[in-house]
């Protein structure tokens, strides 16, 4: 039941994008059509599950003995940054399809903060590894949610007549506004 | 480029948020407020000063491969400064801004101005071109924090314009967030049309 | 000066270097903001006490209790006394039953168990509505304020549910948890008195003794 609250809570209720401002510029960023999207939130999740578990590790065996818990940010953002690097190794080795898909992604990533802030909030929060790991794909879960429904309407968006001042990022921005109206609409269910 | 040209250009022509559509994440997080807008401004102004002097300082010692991990090392150090200080000294200002003030590492305004100026530019360049970013970037902050707590809840800077109940609510929420930095870009936009 | 070519030795050179530097350094301003950190907290906790218990001079942050209430809440208690007669308690409370997740108020009761004063501490209400109760439920207008009342004598629910106080305007859910939270710390408060542990302090009877 717990599980289900976290998952609940971190895709609509309190969705890493629309509600929390974390990962805004893959949002704006590669959202112009449903494809790249999909590519992009593979790649998320990709990372965001690891460096997890990962940071979850770090904090608990090295940080957190040692009372060293003021490197948290520049050592989490190294395991990030080092493990992206390493995934794309590993991936354009292991499985060169995947690699094709996500490759483009994966370098953007480093500086997507959805990724710190996930890993940070699961310490924040004081999760056990199970629901951190639970947090971190529901979290990918919801990025991915808003990324898709944001391109989709992205696409529709441009057989549109818009005014022309509002063309381009003003409207996008306030197409993200509604569809963040929209997921307000969750809060409170749990 | 003159050095005023190198100040000036974050404040309109390049500024970080309304042209260049960088450092997003806070723009959007933590302009509920002026007050909060203009002190994480504040904040990224001097980490990214610092971390473009430093920058500028060891480009030459840095192997090309690892600048970017070392650039990064550099701004999460200011980082983790500005934190412990805010903390120590604003206790108030660091409740409210919260889990962005560690996210000012991911920045990509930092990272970016560290990548494309400070490892080309001389010492003294890259801290205006640092300070004239920063600023720009805090003035967008607190121009947005404004608009939407004077229009959400009817405060400016904490001081009462007219009743809050008159507010629209949404701008303090978060699509309030999103739509009103949607027409300020349009607007922003138009502005540099007619200029 | 010449570029640093991109050899092994040199590039794992630089990191560990940079490094090294950016951790000392951050040690060092560790040392220098531990203190003054500190000291906001402390400084912070002891504003909420005053203000929700005023008129002390003890240092009640040295007398801190910890109780648990029924529903498994870690509750902080710090009794407030004036030359070594207690006047009354802050009790840091909560609940888990806000609209958008815990809510962290801090209390002041007399040790008859009438409130004094509150404040909120932590929550995630909607902006404009729940976060309303930081003030709401201090000010007198109708039946909003619950200063100077006994959970005792009075029924501090919201009217909805047959209670004496007016809910926030559009935010019953947000009202009830405040409440409730109340609630918690009255309860603890007053079943605990009996058995409340003995604190350090000598003067820590007149905590018993209603």
């Amino acid at each position: 039941m717990e599980y289900v609250l976290i998952v609940i809570s971190a895709i609509f209720v309190n969705n890493i994008v629309l509600s929390q401002f974390l990962g805004i510029c893959p949002f704006l960023g590669v959202s112009k059509k449903i494809s790249t999207g999909i590519g992009m939130t593979g790649a998320v999740t990709f990372v965001m599950v690891i460096a997890t578990i990962v940071t979850f590790f770090l904090q608990k065996t090295v940080l957190e003995p040692f009372g060293v818990g003021y490197l948290q940010t520049i050592s989490f953002i190294l395991v990030i940054a080092s493990l992206v690097q390493l995934v794309e190794i590993i991936l354009k080795k292991v499985s060169p399809p995947l690699y094709q898909a996500l490759g483009v992604f994966l370098p953007l990533i480093t500086t997507n903060c959805a990724i710190l802030g996930v890993a940070i909030m699961t310490i924040q929060k004081d999760f056990n590894i199970v629901e951190s790991v639970v947090f971190a794909i529901a979290n990918a879960i919801g990025f991915g949610l808003a990324l898709i429904t944001f391109a989709g309407i992205r696409e529709q968006l441009d057989l549109m007549d818009i005014p022309k001042g509002m063309k381009g990022t003003p409207i996008a921005l306030v197409v993200a506004g509604l569809l963040a109206l929209a997921f307000m609409g969750f809060a409170g269910i749990v | 480029m003159n050095q005023w040209n190198n100040f000036s250009k974050g404040f309109f022509k390049e500024n970080a948020v309304f042209t260049l559509l960088l450092g997003m994440c806070p723009t959007l997080g933590v302009t509920s407020s002026a007050i909060d807008g203009l002190g994480m401004g504040l904040a990224t102004t001097f980490v990214l000063v610092m971390s473009n002097l430093v920058v500028a300082l060891i480009k030459n010692l840095i192997p090309d491969k690892v600048r970017i991990p070392a650039f990064i090392v550099v701004i999460a150090t200011f980082v983790t400064i500005v934190e412990m200080t805010m903390q120590a000294y604003v206790p108030a200002l660091f409740d409210s801004l919260g889990l962005f003030i560690p996210l000012i590492v991911v920045n990509c305004l930092v990272l970016g101005r560290a990548e494309a100026f400070a490892s080309k530019n001389n010492i003294g360049s890259s801290i205006i071109d640092g300070l004239g970013m920063g600023l720009g970037f805090a003035m967008a902050l607190t121009i947005l924090g404004s608009i939407r707590e004077l229009l959400g809840s009817g405060k400016l800077f904490g001081s009462v314009i007219f009743p809050e109940d008159y507010g629209m609510l949404v701008f303090v929420l978060a699509p309030g967030a999103f739509i009103a930095l949607g027409y300020l870009i349009a607007f922003i936009n138009q502005v540099k049309k007619e200029a | 000066m010449a570029k640093t070519e991109s050899t092994l030795k040199n590039m794992v050179l630089t990191l560990l270097v940079i490094t090294c530097v950016a951790g000392a350094s951050l040690g060092g301003m560790y040392e220098l903001t531990k203190e003054p950190i500190a000291a906001a907290k402390a400084a912070k906790q002891q504003a909420a006490i005053k203000e929700v218990v005023p008129g002390f001079n003890n240092n009640p942050g040295d007398e801190m209790y910890e109780l648990k209430s029924k529903e498994g809440f870690d509750l902080k208690l710090f009794p407030a006394k004036k030359d070594g007669n207690l006047i009354g308690v802050a009790i840091e409370s909560m609940t888990n039953t806000g609209f958008g997740g815990n809510i962290k108020i801090m209390v002041g009761l007399k040790p008859d168990g009438s409130i004094i004063n509150y404040q909120v501490l932590e929550h995630k209400e909607t902006p404009g509505l729940g976060t309303k109760m930081d003030v709401w439920f201090k000010t007198d207008k109708g039946n909003q304020s619950i200063l100077g009342k006994n959970p005792k004598n009075n029924n501090l629910t919201v009217s909805k549910d047959g209670g004496e106080v007016d809910a926030i305007t559009a935010a019953t859910i947000s009202s009830r948890a405040f409440l409730h939270a109340i609630q918690v710390a009255y309860e603890t408060y007053t079943t605990n008195q009996g058995d409340q542990p003995v604190a350090s302090n000598t003067s820590s009877e007149e905590g018993g003794a209603e």
